[in-house]
């Protein structure tokens, strides 16, 4: 008889081997970190796109003229000093000395230029300062002015801005690439803390930054995104690895040292791993947002937008998609708890889910039934819950509230769209801003009332705007306070969105990684390992 | 045979033609924009339809699909909306991954299930056969994003024996690549062994009952010789036509199991393309898979003639 037990053994044996195989340690690499991003780079280009991945990417290679600190506050960064005329029409920056491209050339002030007008090309915060801007001029190699038609309040906060778009500085030849255009992957050249090692570079596996050698870092500890960025590691890889089970199980087996946003649900199980500890790095958080569409019934009607407004309570939001109370704020301010702009001013009757009060108001404003289509994400865990409460609350109130679920992108796509509702449009979804982007009126974009200039939603508000351009001129802080409450009060009258709740998002780290920066975006110099 | 073998290549042409319409016209027709996707979440609809003028996306269908087939047929597969790469340099990287998990997945399939099946017919009813037809069904069953959470819970996290996830190219490290692979291609493979084995018994009992295998028997053979000489290669063409129709189960349970375990091959590159809309690279991914099936299905009918010298082309 054949022996097949024999045949089963040589199996088995051949499976010891394999098991004896992966007894093999991965190598163990010195002050290499490996993290696992929110999503993998796909794009170098961080003007060409608003994604947060290519803003982080930016930090890592590039440097920023001014930076916001801990304290929100807009600091020099590539910049040594800097002078304002008085009659605040003339800018004069003077670079650091020793700042240099990766590829040893001296950064000059007329890459800064470059820089600046392609970065305002695409911001929508660069094209409100460039509407006051007269010119530029290259004073000497290490410095430049900025001339201005009218005195403009936000340049700093503008050249500093620390979120999407970001002004990162980049050589004159990259920064005149066409801004609709990505740039090269060889025009990848920065005067940041990393270079990006291109021939490492595999779309779908891992992304790698060296230390960049030629860095100078300033002399100031590291504060926020400002202050020295001094990196101790020699190598940062950023690892793709879209499964979250995978990226914990792999955080648990020391196959990778952190992962950048692990799922709410996995964060009790990550707590309880005494090699892994929970960092908030960015305390401002997060901040959810109700956006109408404001070209179609019933949302053309800011008195019904108004009234969803008195019908929203923001704590169903926030345990339906975060839970844990130790991840989430209730927090009526518009422009985000724990800021200088936050308040609650004029928002005393809404967002207090008064269902009664918001029936009332909308029979006064003559809502005559038309469904609201409210698209619901379905595949990104942090907002898939939202419209489901959104929608609960709408219609204790008295909407008719048809919610259709779809995945992330097709939102995306359907979002830009000024369709009717009935016809492929929208009237509502939900979303997430990173609060580092919603700081003041001008930054953040939900505010834009500009009608057709405005981001999707198109809302269409004279005096919203008015506002908004006198806070981008205002250049004394508590004048700019007054303005921002003023704004405030106008958008609770005719809301252009609603937030519904501030939420954290904490990185999951081994023990051994220390040093991480509180900052709005993942940053890796002041980085060591253990 | 040579005749056959042009016919069946000849014929690849129109299924090709089929594929490439009907990827084509579902992309345009599913709902997202790759224009938005790209912009990001604080784009403008003017920064939005920038770039969907820079992607030739406002171009009516019937010219964005001319020029696609135009540049395929010069050998032009176009590039990746996302990366700064054509997409015949991203598919270049990404094939190693997948074909060595689907080479580890078909080698270690068909050596574990081809035997076990043979022994479950030669034992039927017997405890072992129960448990190869019990292990089908729940192989078959469960789902293999499921056995791999499974496997790396047990071997991974739990006894430490291989690495969670990742890929070293096998020219990099043999060591690490292989460890790297053991996870990946058990996951694959259950299923695939649940199938193979199923099939291997069935067809081998339906011979055992054959005249000509009791006339072995009655010639005095051993229980070796009739069950590899006789019974196994008469039931080998209903394994082997199996075996070709799991390569498409293979080429699915890739873009589930590179994703569970990290690997950079193409079915996560599909996935990838998929959700961010890349359409240049689904298409052209869709149409290599279509290709890749195809002619493993034509390698598959000209190996029957290796086992059943009757079947000729």
């Amino acid at each position: 008889m054949y022996d097949f037990r024999k045949s089963v053994a040589a199996l088995v044996t051949a499976a010891s081997v394999g098991g004896l195989l992966g007894a093999i340690p991965a190598g163990a690499q010195a002050q290499t970190l490996k993290v696992v991003m929110h999503s993998d780079v796909k794009i170098l280009d961080p003007i060409w796109t608003t994604a947060y991945i290519q803003r982080n990417f930016g930090y890592m290679v590039w440097d920023t003229l001014f930076a916001y600190d801990e304290k929100f506050a807009s600091k020099p960064q590539m910049v040594e000093k800097y002078d304002v005329s008085a009659d605040k029409l003339t800018w004069t920056f003077t670079l650091r000395d020793g700042l240099v491209w990766s590829n040893g050339s001296p950064v000059t002030g007329e890459d800064c230029i470059a820089s600046i007008k392609r970065w305002a090309a695409r911001d929508s915060m660069g094209q409100k300062m460039m509407a006051s801007v007269a010119g530029f001029e290259a004073v000497d190699a290490k410095t430049f002015k900025m001339k201005m038609k009218e005195p403009y309040g936000l340049v700093l906060e503008s050249l500093g801005k620390p979120s999407s778009n970001v002004p990162f500085m980049m050589p004159k030849k990259t920064a005149e690439t066409d801004p609709m255009q990505q740039i090269k992957v060889e025009d990848v050249i920065g005067s940041g803390p990393f270079t990006f090692k291109a021939d490492e570079w595999k779309p779908g596996e891992k992304i790698v930054f060296l230390k960049n050698t030629k860095y100078k870092p300033r002399s100031e500890p590291a504060s926020g995104l400002a202050g020295g960025k001094v990196v101790k590691l020699d190598r940062v890889e950023w690892i793709a690895m879209p499964d979250v089970q995978t990226q914990v199980a792999a955080l648990e087996n020391g196959e990778i040292d952190m992962i950048e946003s692990p799922g709410h649900d996995l964060l009790p199980l990550l707590a309880k791993n005494k090699d892994i500890k929970l960092f908030s790095a960015n305390p401002l958080g997060n901040q959810y947002a109700f956006r109408f569409n404001s070209l179609f019934k019933p949302f053309d009607n800011p008195k019904i937008r108004h009234a969803v407004m008195v019908a929203f309570g923001q704590e169903d939001f926030l345990k339906a998609t975060i839970g844990d109370p130790k991840w989430y704020k209730v927090c009526k301010a518009p422009f985000v708890c724990g800021t200088p702009l936050a308040s609650d001013a004029g928002m005393a009757d809404v967002l207090n889910q008064n269902a009664a009060k918001a029936k009332e108001l909308l029979k006064e404003a003559g809502y005559d039934g038309t469904p609201v289509v409210l698209m619901q994400s379905t595949d990104l865990q942090v907002l898939t819950n939202l419209a489901p409460v959104a929608k609960a609350q709408m219609e204790a109130a008295g909407f008719k509230v048809d919610m259709q679920s779809m995945d992330w992108q097709t939102l995306v796509g359907r979002r830009a769209k000024k369709d009717p509702p009935d016809k492929g449009g929208w009237n509502a979804f939900l979303t997430s801003w990173v609060a580092a982007d919603i700081l003041n009126p001008v930054m953040a974009g939900f505010f834009n009332a500009s009608c057709d200039k405005a981001m999707f939603g198109w809302p269409c508000d004279e005096q919203i705007e008015k506002l908004r351009d006198a806070f981008s001129k205002e250049t004394d802080p508590a004048k700019q306070k007054e303005i921002a409450m003023a704004l405030q009060k106008r958008w609770v009258e005719a809301p252009t969105h609603i937030n519904v709740g501030q939420w954290y998002a904490p990185m999951a780290m081994r023990t051994t990684v220390e040093g991480m920066m509180v900052a709005p975006a993942p940053v890796f110099w002041n980085v060591s390992k253990k | 045979m040579f005749d056959f073998i042009a016919r069946r290549l000849v014929a690849i042409v129109p299924v090709l033609a089929v594929v490439a319409v009907f990827v084509f016209l579902m992309l345009r027709l599913t709902p997202g924009d790759p224009a938005a996707v790209i912009a990001g979440d604080n784009a403008t609809s003017d920064q939005i339809a920038d770039i969907r003028e820079k992607l030739g996306l406002n171009q009516p269908i019937w010219q964005q699909f001319g020029i696609w087939i135009g540049n395929i047929l010069q050998g032009n597969f176009g590039e990746s909306f996302f990366f700064k790469k054509t997409v015949a340099e991203l598919i270049a990287q990404r094939v190693e991954p997948t074909l060595a998990l689907a080479l580890c997945t078909l080698v270690f399939a068909v050596c574990l299930a081809v035997p076990i099946g043979v022994l479950a017919a030669y034992r039927q009813g017997s405890v072992f056969d129960k448990a190869v037809m019990a292990f089908s069904v729940l192989g078959f069953s469960v789902p293999g994003f499921v056995i791999g959470y499974c496997l790396i819970y047990i071997f991974a996290i739990e006894l430490g024996w291989l690495p969670v996830q990742g890929y070293v190219r096998i020219g990099v490290d043999f060591g690490r690549f292989a460890e790297r692979m053991v996870l990946p291609s058990l996951t694959l493979s259950v299923g695939f062994i649940a199938l193979i084995a199923r099939i291997t018994r069935a067809s081998v009992l339906e011979v055992l009952n054959e005249d000509y295998i009791r006339t072995a028997r009655a010639k005095g053979l051993s229980n070796r010789v009739v069950l590899m000489r006789h019974a196994l290669r008469n039931a080998a063409v209903p394994i082997l036509t199996v075996i070709g129709l799991g390569i498409a189960i293979l080429m699915g349970g890739a873009v589930v199991t590179e994703s569970v375990f990290g690997l950079p091959g193409l079915g996560r590159l599909t996935v990838e393309a998929v959700l961010s809309r890349d359409f240049p690279t689904i298409q052209t991914v869709i149409l290599l898979f279509s290709v890749v099936y195809v002619v493993i299905n034509l390698l598959i009918d000209i190996s029957y003639t290796l086992f059943d010298p009757r079947i000729r082309y």
